[in-house]
């Protein structure tokens, strides 16, 4: 078994053993289920659209509750000097919990499903918009993750992780709105940053590589840097 | 085996570790004595490629541990300072965990969990979560996971720590039992240890090796001498007489009192004066009360190289 399955295995055993993975999961779908349920009917849309978009601002609290422990609770506890003296390296560690984490949050969009086929069972609704969005949804909690982990690498302090990873994805997440409020240029620059922004257009169906480019630096990036703080021993 | 060479490890303004060199071969076991804070752990921490050393390099099994870190590593077993274990899982799980990561084959694995749990007397809790152990338990299972992939070299950082003195005596039964297989380097605050399990010491102070030697060599102390204690009834020139005899390098007199005398004789190194002292003694009509060679506790030993 590759040991980036090994971390991934141990990482997945480690959220369903403990109450946290169900707690959070269950907080995360209590609340995507109100806004999703109480707007729907005032709408009087078969859409996803509204979904979506309280799945993606519940991921602003959801993936730094699931990302914050990875690296920091290892460096408490002191585990993190046996593991990265086992034989595997540095890479491999992160990758693997990058992809427990990744499946975690993968399993709770996939448990909104229940939304899309309420939706289809009200109206006639457009299955290209709902995979496309769904599309949009991994790659922009993927881009999530990655941050979470990163500010999960450089402490050993969890609620430290949590905040920088909520701040961090907060800008993320709201930092196209804010651009008309600038008075001043670059407003494409801040629009490009914004991780919404390009979840819209994967949304609306167009698979663009900006799009795609934008979440694969975002999780390179991320990854990038938590393999640098693995470095910083001490 | 382990080859350590002019290893320097520097944390932003403080050293560590200062240009130490030292050689361990195959199937020695090695104490590692020093002070708190004396760089017994960072020196550990680079043989076992949790941190780069600053300069200098170690060889393992002529294996450079920055530039063939992952296979230097699957050489090793090592037991961090606390045993630091994930909590949450049971001891199986936890051991299968380490078995996995360490890419023990699948058909060897059951054979390796189960003795790793023979030798470290794991059976009655494998079921238990770790967080539940008591930390001689906990020590154990740190123990396993360190056994578990049946390495050549075991690094042990105070395998004893925070252990009642029955647990001590298991841990250091299962080490001395390893040890005939494996080479060992384990570090310690309690002498009684080193006399207990190893053959070879090796002291640390401020990050500088002080001593390097046989436990037999460490009896003798920094100055390297002999030292004989003498307590007779003799005349006062007793002491002069005995410092003119062949060998002898330094006499003390000790105290002097109603025509008895104490006194104590240095010689170098193996070489016995008491039976020429016994002669001058016959032949001076002194009358010897007491005649014995000194032994030094590695206590005080260890007192003499670790403060100025």
């Amino acid at each position: 078994m590759s040991n980036v399955m090994v971390i991934f295995k141990k990482e997945m055993r480690a959220y369903f053993t403990s109450p946290i993975a169900y707690f959070v999961l269950t907080i995360f779908l209590v609340f995507c289920g109100i806004f999703f349920s109480l707007p729907l009917f005032l709408n009087n849309q078969a859409s996803m659209r509204g979904a979506f978009s309280v799945i993606l601002y519940a991921f602003t609290l959801f993936v730094p509750a699931i990302t914050m422990r990875l690296i920091s609770e290892e460096k408490k506890t002191g585990t993190f000097e046996l593991l990265v003296t086992m034989p595997v390296s540095d890479v491999q560690v992160i990758l693997g919990k990058f992809l427990a984490a990744v499946s975690l949050l993968m399993v709770a969009v996939a448990l909104t499903s229940t939304y899309a086929m309420t939706v289809a069972a009200l109206g006639d609704v457009d299955g290209g918009e709902i995979f496309t969005g769904y599309l949009g949804l991994a790659l922009l909690g993927a881009g999530y993750v990655a941050v979470g982990i990163c500010a999960s690498s450089f402490t050993e302090n969890q609620i430290v992780a949590f905040l920088v990873s909520l701040a961090v994805i907060l800008f993320l997440t709201f930092i196209d709105k804010l651009v008309s409020f600038l008075p001043i240029g670059g407003t494409n620059f801040f629009e490009y940053l914004g991780a919404e922004f390009h979840f819209r257009n994967i949304e609306r169906g167009v698979i663009d590589t900006r799009d795609l480019v934008y979440y694969a630096s975002l999780i390179f990036v991320g990854l990038y840097f938590s393999v640098r703080a693995l470095h910083r021993r001490f | 085996m382990i080859e350590v060479h002019e290893l320097t490890k520097d944390f932003g303004e403080t050293r560590a570790v200062d240009a130490i060199s030292f050689r361990v071969e195959p199937g020695e076991i090695v104490g590692f004595l020093g002070p708190n804070g004396a760089g017994k752990t960072t020196t550990m921490r680079v043989i076992t490629c949790y941190l780069p050393p600053s300069s200098g390099s170690v060889e393992v099994d002529g294996l450079d541990v920055q530039e063939k870190s992952l296979e230097v590593r699957q050489k090793i077993g090592y037991l961090p300072e606390s045993a630091p274990l994930y909590l949450d899982m049971n001891v199986v799980d936890y051991l299968r965990f380490i078995a996995e990561i360490r890419a023990i084959p699948p058909t060897q694995r059951r054979g390796a969990l189960r003795n790793a749990v023979e030798v470290c007397g794991l059976g009655d809790v494998l079921q238990k979560n770790v967080g539940q152990l008591s930390s001689g338990y906990k020590q154990r299972v740190g123990l396993a996971q360190a056994i578990l992939h049946d390495p050549e070299i075991l690094i042990l950082d105070e395998p004893t720590r925070g252990l009642d003195p029955n647990q001590i005596e298991e841990v250091r039964t299962v080490i001395r039992e390893l040890g005939q297989h494996k080479t060992i380097i384990f570090s310690t605050h309690i002498l009684q240890e080193v006399q207990a399990i190893c053959q070879r010491v090796l002291i640390i102070r401020e990050g500088k090796l002080v001593f390097d030697g046989s436990k037999e060599e460490l009896s003798f102390g920094m100055t390297g001498k002999d030292r004989v204690y003498v307590e007779m009834r003799a005349n006062g020139d007793a002491a002069e007489h005995v410092g003119r005899i062949e060998n002898v390098q330094e006499v003390h007199v000790l105290s002097r009192e109603d025509g008895v005398l104490r006194l104590r004789v240095e010689a170098p190194r193996g070489k016995d004066v008491r039976e020429k002292i016994f002669a001058t003694a016959v032949q001076q009509g002194w009358v010897l009360l007491e005649l014995r060679r000194e032994t030094r506790s590695l206590e005080d030993v260890f007192r003499e190289y670790t403060t100025s």
